[in-house]
């Protein structure tokens, strides 16, 4: 016989384990029912707080998924109930109770739905990962305002904009069909992509949640449509990119630039595994941006340093989806390195009127600047770079680099 | 669900009269009155004559203010508008693809208000 304290203890870590494994299930399966994510998120909610109370004297039920399913339907049409009147309630409920009795095993699987809802168009792309984080990846309003830097009321004003408007403009809750399917993908992978990056970014030991949040959905996403090659790609991109978290700063806290990154530091098996889904994707003969730039990334990490000449072209076919100036940026300094340094130089310059306030442009013109034998200008560049700079890494990178010209 | 299509553009931008680019449009709009009736979608619709026509007024303390022009002096005006009814805004977003002043302009899609009791 266990203990009340070691039952109430097991029942909170079931459902601890529940919330983090299959909110997203859960949710999916409830809005897809009720139609209105405010009232599936707040009938989840309760439907929680019940099982804490319910579960601790050890009677979890046989099938937790099923049970919280169950408890949050019925508050949801409780709350349906509630709000309309009696009339409007009793043909609404009619409707809704026909079928549901939760006692298969199976409660379906929505996710794909909800995470091409959450990422539609016509909500603005602040939103959708707002959305996204919250619903599929069950983060507080709190959790997510801290992540991108907002007010927690701000952020919470948008969610429930968002919200609004999914229910008054009628956004679908359904798969995008055949024809829409490659541009609504690539909104979802971009959405999971600014996640990734913004944990990505904000340092080696910040943001790691933020990151395997990413990667979590993006998994998921590959497990729910596999065989999609640019998703496959976008996997892919993010676990060769954080394979190299390690190396990024050294133990001074100084930005390691890629070629001087200590490979010993790298974690081997998360890139490996990117590398292996690259691989995969490609043979599937569906390019695409997000696997041109995995590709782009594992060149990094074949052999001992980079192959130049293949970043350089696959810069080139990136530049055909996605003619941004920053790609250009990058594709011009590919060139450089790959040995056509006045090329490279003169594509830069061509891009300093969009990039002035960039400043990886800036830390890009001060290099190649400086191999040149350009010291004045390549000085110059250095401290509009350091201007620039948000992080002490990267000015503290900068800075050295400056002193070595 | 209805839903209003606003069709935006600048007249600077749009064919002029008596071109092939201009029949080209018309020959689209007359296409997508026929779809919109054929898929039994199409709620109403019509296209307004220029700004050089409109007039706007209001009233502030019972006193009737007239002026001349439209009520926002913008690049973009509203030039015409649809009304349909689908089942959701991805199939709405499907149709405003179809108007031809999309390729130059602006279609905003507005879900109209449900005035019925009961819904």
């Amino acid at each position: 016989m266990s203990s009340p304290a070691s039952k109430s203890q097991s029942a909170s870590l079931l459902l601890s384990r529940l919330v983090r494994e299959d909110r997203g299930r859960i949710i999916s399966g409830l809005i897809a029912r009720v139609g209105d994510f405010q009232l599936a998120e707040d009938a989840l909610q309760e439907a929680m707080i019940a099982a804490t109370l319910h579960w601790q004297d050890g009677k979890i039920p046989n099938l937790p998924l099923n049970w919280i399913m169950q408890v949050a339907y019925r508050k949801a049409i409780d709350k349906i109930k509630q709000r309309k009147t009696e009339q409007r309630a009793k043909s609404e409920i009619a409707v809704l109770s026909v079928d549901e009795a939760f006692e298969r095993e199976d409660i379906g699987d929505e996710r794909l739905s909800l995470i091409f809802t959450c990422c539609h168009p016509a909500l603005d792309q602040k939103s959708q990962v707002a959305l996204t984080l919250r619903t599929i990846g069950g983060l507080s309003t709190a959790e997510i305002a801290r992540a991108f830097l907002d007010n927690e009321t701000t952020m919470g004003q948008r969610l429930s904009r968002a919200k609004a408007k999914i229910a008054a403009a009628r956004i679908p809750y359904k798969v995008p069909e055949i024809e829409e399917w490659p541009q609504r993908l690539q909104a979802v992978l971009a959405v999971i992509y600014l996640i990734f990056n913004a944990g990505y970014s904000s340092g080696p030991t910040e943001g790691a949640e933020l990151v395997s949040e990413a990667l979590y959905l993006g998994q998921m996403l590959d497990q729910l449509r596999p065989d999609e090659a640019e998703i496959e790609g976008c996997v892919a991109l993010m676990l060769i990119t954080n394979g190299r978290r390690g190396a990024r700063v050294d133990t001074n806290g100084v930005t390691v630039a890629l070629s001087k990154q200590d490979r010993s530091l790298w974690n081997k098996t998360e890139i490996d595994q990117g590398i292996a889904l690259i691989d995969k994707a490609v043979t599937r003969h569906k390019p695409g941006p997000y696997q041109i730039k995995a590709a782009i990334a594992a060149c990094h990490n074949i052999g001992a340093g980079s192959d130049w000449k293949q970043i350089a072209a696959l810069y080139s076919s990136l530049l055909h989806y996605e003619p941004s100036v920053v790609v250009r940026l990058n594709h011009a300094v590919a060139i450089a390195e790959a040995g056509e340094l006045d090329r490279g130089l003169a594509l830069l310059r061509g891009l300093q009127s969009d990039l002035t306030h960039y400043q990886p442009y800036h830390a890009a013109c001060a290099e190649l600047l400086g191999r040149k034998g350009f010291k004045e200008e390549a000085k110059a560049a250095y401290l509009k770079a350091i201007s620039l700079a948000q992080s002490k890494a990267d000015i503290r990178f900068l800075t050295e680099r400056q002193n070595m010209l | 669900m209805k839903y209003m299509f606003l069709i935006y553009s600048d007249p600077a931008l749009e064919p002029t009269y008596g071109t092939p680019e201009f029949q080209t449009m018309m020959g689209g709009y007359f296409a997508l009155n026929e779809k919109l009736k054929a898929d039994g979608v199409m709620r109403g619709g019509e296209g307004l004559k220029g700004i050089n026509t409109a007039t706007s007024l209001k009233v502030r303390n019972g006193k009737i203010d007239v002026m001349d022009g439209p009520f926002a002096e913008t690049k973009e005006h509203l030039g015409g508008y649809y009304i349909i009814e689908v089942a959701d805004l991805d199939a709405a977003l499907k149709y405003a693809a179809m108007v031809p002043s999309a390729n130059h302009g602006t279609i905003e899609i507005r879900p109209l208000l449900d005035y019925n009791p009961a819904g």
